[in-house]
């Protein structure tokens, strides 16, 4: 007990009791009255000070196995929560491993990414507000103007033709008034019945209170959209009786309900329970409050970035957020405060009371072993009706795994993912797919392909040039005789509760996997991070097939996280096995089985870097040989870059 | 007469109620021995609730940074061949104080808890890079030792708040 306040920094100990409350108590000149209330206010202020020291010491007895107690436990506690979250690789006692790496200009500028959006410099996360209008897609990004971290926040925006080649624009908002003094934060936009757009965004107030503000263009003519006023009766909602003032944010694209009124829907928490508020408006200025809540899930905290929106259940194309239907399963999405994941689930929803029912409630909406947009990094993502295209796109944001102090070096931090056409899995029926959308293919150049049969533990290199920007589209077969040596084997155990997160990596072998790609490599295999399918053969007989992405040796700096990230990817009858890999830089995206299960990780190679970057087909299988017909595609860049007069001139492509 | 007999007991149950705030807030702490001395030697520590407790803590993260970037400063003179090392834990520290510390302070009082959580874990880490620099003979190991500490117990603090 004494050796850890002996390291403090704290000025000296204080001891409750030599507060000198009694001693200050001036002696009274006055009536003796006085006196005795004095002395009886003395005597109270003793006999208080003397039971709240019996308490407060009585917890902090220092008996050495109660202490022991309770500090195990409450490790315990911590353990349980971070094992739930993405970022649990900070052990707790902090003490790195292996070799503490100087960040240097030059190996930082290598990690900016060529063709994924991010800003100039400094800090950016969630994506409040995407839409498509009058021929250009509007990204708008929180941003701080001041530094390498969250703060300050400010709403960045930018325009492509073709939700790739970004242009910057001036801030969309900035907090300028009582209302957002403190933050303009996340929000969405609805397109009304006469195509006028209509933005609600939470704004944190002076008062540090989350409210609910609504803002329009300022000009509707301008098609950049460039600024935005904000409505004079500001904010339209604050947070109702038991909600908190701070748990009360990112309203969602409104939805027409079947009696022609507009509905909304916020996430919050009552104790530890998300929950997402209902709200009707006919003119997004007042507002009607069902008793009764969209839905709700115990246990899994507070919800944000709530996204609710109809796919269809027969057709591969996107929905606008109104529509409803036999045709139509609706899905809710929320972000997981505590553990940074965006979590969906698919159900049912009824109009008439405006609540939703999950088809499967053991997978509700952020429950742990729930489905997840992408098992990786990937965090607070937002859909919205591409009404263009006739297709639901989905953003998400893409943090850093490195140090502040690198970021702060670099100048930056965060990008945000290629955004993905998102429906749902017509075949399955019980998980939605993602892909990148398909105007990224334009920033191919040049293709090559292969067709290579790779022995148990082999590792093949690639040679496809430079390797740190690549499009890769792979199919995998597991020779035919193997699968069914291995299904006789009874000696072949059974790969009992496999998880890529917790079985070791790529480089635990098992009898039918693992087997993938090594991207971002350097030629001696010092660092690299293999993205990969694992295949077990499971309780019944039946295959079970995992898509992971082992970021354990992308570097050899040890102020880095890298965790392995995946999961179960359900692969149907007749099906090969495929994965895409989108490889930029200090992104990497894998979608595996056409987008059923994605995996986006951030990584920070020192040496496979520049000139030295390597690609590698390997199989870590023991028993399989596996044959992978693949072609790879180097990417431009995307030139991201400030707005200018001859971009007016950019032709749209089809 | 009687006023000051109600005052007397408001004021005992009020101070009671607070003490058992700290003891239960650091009872879900890494350190209920150094997240108690920590808070109690606080004056803001008596009326806090669990937001102000951990904008306590990320102020003694700030100390200490302060005091460990004025012990790396000295460091430059008396022991010259650790210059390399001390200009790593320098940036590092810097850090703590220009980037983690600010986002912490913000993010706590606006409501959005996890950037709070982010800066006090980056402290720890930052700490921890510093301390490996010197390759086992570091100059600094009690001051890097006890921002781990600190921020371990500043992290399970805020994380009541998600």
């Amino acid at each position: 007990m004494a050796s850890s306040e002996s390291l403090l920094p704290v000025s000296s100990q204080q001891d409750p009791l030599s507060d000198s409350r009694c001693d200050s108590i001036p002696e009274s000149r006055r009536r003796r009255p006085i006196k005795v209330h004095l002395a009886i206010y003395s005597g109270f202020l003793l006999i208080a000070l003397y039971v709240t020291l019996i308490i407060t010491h009585g917890g902090s007895a220092p008996k050495n196995d109660v202490n022991d107690d309770t500090t195990v436990e409450s490790r315990a506690r911590l353990a349980g929560v971070s094992e739930k979250s993405n970022d649990h690789i900070w052990n707790l006692s902090n003490d790195l491993k292996g070799e503490a790496f100087a960040w240097n200009n030059t190996v930082l500028s290598w990690q900016r990414t060529a063709f994924h959006f991010q800003p100039e410099k400094n800090w950016m996360n969630a994506c409040p507000g995407p839409l498509f209008y009058k021929g250009w897609y509007h990204f708008f990004y929180q941003y701080n103007p001041n530094a390498a971290v969250w703060g300050d926040i400010v709403w960045g925006h930018a325009v492509s033709k073709d939700l790739i080649h970004w242009l910057y624009l001036p801030f969309a908002m900035v907090p300028d008034q009582w209302y957002d003094a403190n933050g303009v934060w996340t929000g969405s936009a609805t397109f009304l019945d006469d195509g006028s757009i209509v933005m609600l965004y939470t704004g944190s107030t002076d008062k540090f209170v989350q409210v609910q503000n609504l803002a329009y263009p300022e000009d509707p003519k301008d098609p950049l959209l460039l600024k935005w006023t904000k409505f004079s009766g500001n904010p339209v909602l604050v947070p109702p009786p038991g909600i908190g003032a701070k748990d009360f944010r990112d309203p969602t694209t409104a939805w027409k309900t079947s009696d022609g009124k507009w509905r909304i829907t916020i996430g919050s928490k009552i104790n530890r329970t998300g929950i997402s508020l209902i709200y009707d408006t006919t003119d997004f200025k007042t507002y009607e409050k069902h008793e009764t809540l969209l839905h709700q899930v115990p246990n899994t905290g507070m919800w944000e970035c709530v996204d609710f929106y109809p796919v269809s259940k027969t057709k591969d194309k996107g929905l606008d957020t109104s529509v409803n239907g036999l045709d139509v399963k609706h899905i809710i999405k929320a972000s997981m405060d505590d553990t940074r994941i965006d979590h969906y689930a698919i159900g049912t929803y009824y109009d008439s009371n405006a609540t939703w029912v999950p088809d499967n409630p053991s997978i509700d909406v952020g429950i742990s072993t729930g489905l997840r947009y992408d098992y990786g990094k990937f965090y607070a993502s937002k859909t919205f009706y591409d009404q263009h295209k006739g297709r639901r796109i989905l953003w998400g944001w893409i943090g850093e795994s490195d140090s502040e102090a690198a970021d702060v070096q670099k100048g930056w931090s965060s990008v945000q993912g290629i955004p993905r056409t998102v429906a749902l899995d017509t075949k399955t029926g019980k998980n939605l797919v993602q892909w990148p959308v398909k105007e990224i293919e334009s920033l191919r150049l040049g293709r090559k392909k292969f067709h290579m049969k790779v022995e148990p533990g082999t590792v093949v290199p690639v040679d496809v040039g430079p390797a740190a920007q690549l499009d890769i589209e792979a199919e995998f077969k597991i020779k035919k005789d193997d699968l069914e040596v291995v299904f006789g084997d009874d000696s072949v155990e059974d790969d009992k509760e496999f998880s890529c997160e917790t079985s070791g990596g790529a480089t635990v072998r098992g009898a039918l996997g693992p087997f993938g790609f090594s991207v971002l490599a350097d030629q001696s295999l010092s660092e690299q991070t293999q993205v990969y399918f694992y295949v077990t053969k499971g309780k019944d007989s039946k295959l079970k097939t995992f898509f992971c992405t082992d970021t354990s040796r992308s570097t050899m700096a040890n102020d880095v996280v890298k965790p392995v990230y995946g999961s179960f990817v359900p692969v149907l009858k007749g099906e090969k096995l495929t994965m895409r890999i989108l490889v930029d830089h200090s992104i990497i995206e894998g979608f595996g089985q056409g987008g059923r299960t994605c995996i986006t990780s951030r990584v920070y190679p020192t040496k496979a870097i520049y000139g030295a970057t390597r690609l590698f087909l390997f199989n870590n299988a023991i028993d399989a040989t596996i044959t992978a017909s693949f072609k790879v595609w180097q990417m431009n860049s995307a030139f991201i870059h400030p707005f200018s007069a001859n971009d007016l001139g950019v032709p749209s492509s089809t | 007469m009687k006023m000051v007999v109600v005052m007397m007991i408001m004021m005992v149950m009020a101070m009671v109620s607070e003490a058992n705030m700290i003891e239960q807030t650091c009872k879900e702490t890494p350190d209920f021995n150094l997240c108690v001395s920590l808070l109690d030697s606080d004056p803001r520590g008596s009326s806090a609730d669990t937001s102000g407790l951990a904008l306590i803590l990320v102020d003694k993260i700030k100390g200490l940074a302060t005091k460990t970037l004025k012990e790396i400063n000295s460091l430059y003179k008396k022991r010259p061949e650790l210059k390399q090392a001390l200009d790593e834990c320098s940036r590092r520290y810097n850090t703590i104080l220009k980037a983690d510390v600010p986002e912490a302070i913000e993010a706590i009082s606006k409501g959005v808890p996890k950037f709070g959580e982010d800066g006090v874990i980056d402290a720890g880490v930052e700490a921890a890079v510093c301390e490996g620099e010197f390759k086992g003979k570091s100059p600094l190991t009690s001051l890097t030792k006890s921002m781990q500490k600190v921020s371990n117990v500043a992290r399970a603090i805020v994380r009541m708040l998600l």
